[in-house]
């Protein structure tokens, strides 16, 4: 079930602002790949255009082809909300819906799709994803409790829940660990080396160390200067861009000689 | 925390910093309360004394007393910086007082006149065969226009006003939504009587519809709807992007992302929005005058024929100008009271009961 992302000649746009030129690469299906560069560098909009979410940014265009196999996500006729089903995403901050409980934040994607499911099914789906994102013993007593009362670790690994439960092809993650503190990241890389055997993984860090942990390839992303796009720099096996890459701009930026 | 309190620059330690000086003299706790006290007691004597007739003015030399002797009191024990933190909040609290005088003074006023004539008759009979001069009569018939034609307004105003707010927010761009938003405040600064003789002219006169409750509730939705549209729109841009994003990033479409995640996260402000505008509305009697004409009888339809309304009745009550009717308007004025005030607490009683919960 997981899919091979495929792109190429792909430009982002915030309305006249170029964000990121042209970039090539190729996702490998049940891997992890990481994307790591300096802030600003459009790592975090690169993945945004995997699924579709560029667009929904005032401004948000973009130029170019992302295939999934063997279809065009940009192609004509291509419905974005169903290409977000397709695709999960996993955000910087943790954002449980406030509204909601435990239970139904987990539940939500395929409630709010409108599925017709019967409850044992969906309890089923439920324990499924929780215990998938290693939360399903802390809460299984609390599951009618706001998913807003969770520790920050807890409510990251909730919405990691909630975007396994639609079963996603892809699951995009941007920095999921920036806003935790360092048990509650180990959790998450763990979880990240076991979903890897069942989803296509992308991740942006800002952490060459769990670059180095959880990956298996590493893009490094870099920009000329302010205002300018940011470009792919080289993307390879993450022991040899950690060891021995092949563009000094990126040795430099791994071992913190940066600028 | 340190540096705040060492680093005292007053004219007199400006050379060289003292060593540390944590510990400062303190006024007791008590000082505010014995000052106000001090100043009350100065400012009656001071207007016995002069023999000024206003306990306005009273008062307001006792106020000015607390302020300067607090200042003076608290520059030389504590310090200047002292001294002008409890001159902020002296005049704080005191602008404070201010605005809840008249506020308490009008309910009790209303309650301590109201009260009179206030009881199970009053609410449960109309004025028909009652002659102005006469004790007796009653509030029914306009308890029953206001009820129905705020709630006819509601339903025409709250949904208009809940979507035009959700296009505003959610989809609104460019031209078209800057002129929505302009008209929309346009609309708040209509005056009522310029509402009711729109409908007057358009409804009555226009299309020859007699007087109606239905006409005044047409006249009060329009008063309604700009007050709806900018309190919804004000909650619907509390709710945070990342939930919208979240949504979407489930594969949910916008309307259902809308439907069932922006809006429930916004609905206690949002209901507060509508009974505020509700309550605004529910004290009008303008537009009632012009287009629902005013009834001595009890009217259960509000598609047909003159009704009363509560705005309405206290103006023709006071009008009327004898004894009995003044008792009679002051007991519906505080109907009308109550009613705002009911409508409030089910509106503060529905944002709490829907608000986003972070209990463990």
């Amino acid at each position: 079930m997981a899919k091979r992302i495929d792109v190429s000649g792909l430009s982002a746009f915030y309305g006249a602002h170029k964000a990121i030129d042209d970039i090539s690469m190729t996702v490998e299906p049940r891997s992890v790949t990481a994307f790591i560069g300096p802030s600003g560098c459009g790592k975090s909009t690169f993945l945004r255009t995997l699924n579709r979410m560029h667009e929904v940014t005032p401004g948000g265009r973009v130029e170019g082809k992302v295939m999934l196999d063997d279809e065009n996500l940009y192609g004509s006729g291509v419905d974005p909300v169903s290409v977000r089903r397709t695709v999960g995403m996993v955000f910087q901050r943790p954002n449980p819906f406030p509204t909601m409980s435990i239970y139904e934040n987990v539940a939500a994607g395929i409630r709010l799709n409108g599925g017709r499911i019967r409850k044992s099914e969906l309890d089923g789906v439920v324990e499924k994803s929780l215990k998938g994102a290693n939360l399903w013993k802390e809460v299984k007593d609390r599951l009618d409790k706001p998913g807003a009362g969770l520790s920050g670790g807890q409510q990251q690994r909730l919405c990691i829940a909630r975007a396994i439960a639609v079963e996603p092809q892809v699951l995009l993650m941007d920095e999921p660990c920036s806003a935790l503190d360092p048990i509650s990241t180990l959790a998450i890389e763990d979880l990240i080396g076991e979903l890897k055997e069942r989803f296509t993984i992308v991740i942006v860090t800002h952490n060459m160390q769990q670059a180095a942990r959880v990956s298996d390839r590493t893009a490094f992303f870099n920009l000329a200067g302010v205002g300018q796009p940011g470009k792919l720099v080289e993307i390879d096996d993450t022991e040899r861009i950690f060891s021995n890459p092949s563009v000094q701009a990126t040795e430099d930026y791994i071992s913190g000689r940066f600028g | 925390m340190s540096d705040v309190t060492t680093t005292r620059p007053t004219a007199a330690d400006a050379a060289p910093l003292p060593a540390a000086a944590l510990h400062q003299p303190r006024l007791p706790r008590w000082t505010p309360a014995a000052l106000a006290a001090l100043a009350l007691a100065a400012g009656c004597g001071i207007g016995l004394g002069a023999g000024m007739d206003s306990t306005v003015q009273w008062g307001l030399i006792a106020a000015v007393l607390y302020v300067g002797l607090t200042y003076g009191l608290t520059a030389r024990v504590e310090g200047r910086r002292q001294a002008k933190d409890r001159l902020a909040t002296s005049l704080v609290w005191m602008c404070f007082l201010i605005a809840v005088v008249p506020l308490v003074s009008l309910i009790w006023e209303t309650v301590a006149r109201g009260s009179k004539v206030l009881d199970g008759g009053f609410l449960s009979h109309s004025m028909a065969g009652v002659l102005t001069i006469q004790p007796g009569g009653g509030v029914y018939h306009a308890i029953i226009g206001t009820l129905e034609q705020v709630g006819i307004a509601t339903a025409i105003a709250a949904p208009v006003g809940l979507l035009t707010a959700i296009y505003l927010v959610e989809y609104g761009r460019g031209r078209l939504a800057r002129a929505v938003t302009f008209f929309v405040d346009v609309m708040t600064g209509v005056p009522s009587i310029v509402a009711g003789l729109f409908i007057l002219s358009f409804w009555i006169i226009m299309l020859d519809n007699g007087y109606s409750g239905f006409a005044g509730s047409m006249a009060l939705a329009i008063l309604m709807m700009p007050v709806v549209v900018r309190s919804t729109e004000e909650m619907l841009k509390l709710v945070p992007n990342e939930l919208r994003e979240a949504s979407l990033a489930l594969g949910v479409p916008k309307w259902r992302t809308i439907l069932k995640v922006v809006l429930p996260t916004a609905i206690g402000g949002i209901a507060t929005g509508v009974m505020l505008a509700v309550a605004r509305v529910a004290g009008e009697s303008a537009p009632i005058v012009l287009l629902v004409f005013g009834s001595q009888a009890i009217n259960n339809n509000p598609f047909e024929g003159a009704q009363s309304s509560l705005p309405y009745y206290i103006y023709e009550q006071w009008a009327a100008g004898n004894d009995a009717s003044y008792d009679r308007a002051w007991a519906a004025a505080l109907v009308l009271i109550a009613f705002v005030m009911i409508l409030n607490l089910v509106a503060r009683g529905i944002a709490r009961w829907k608000a986003p919960k972070a209990g463990r």
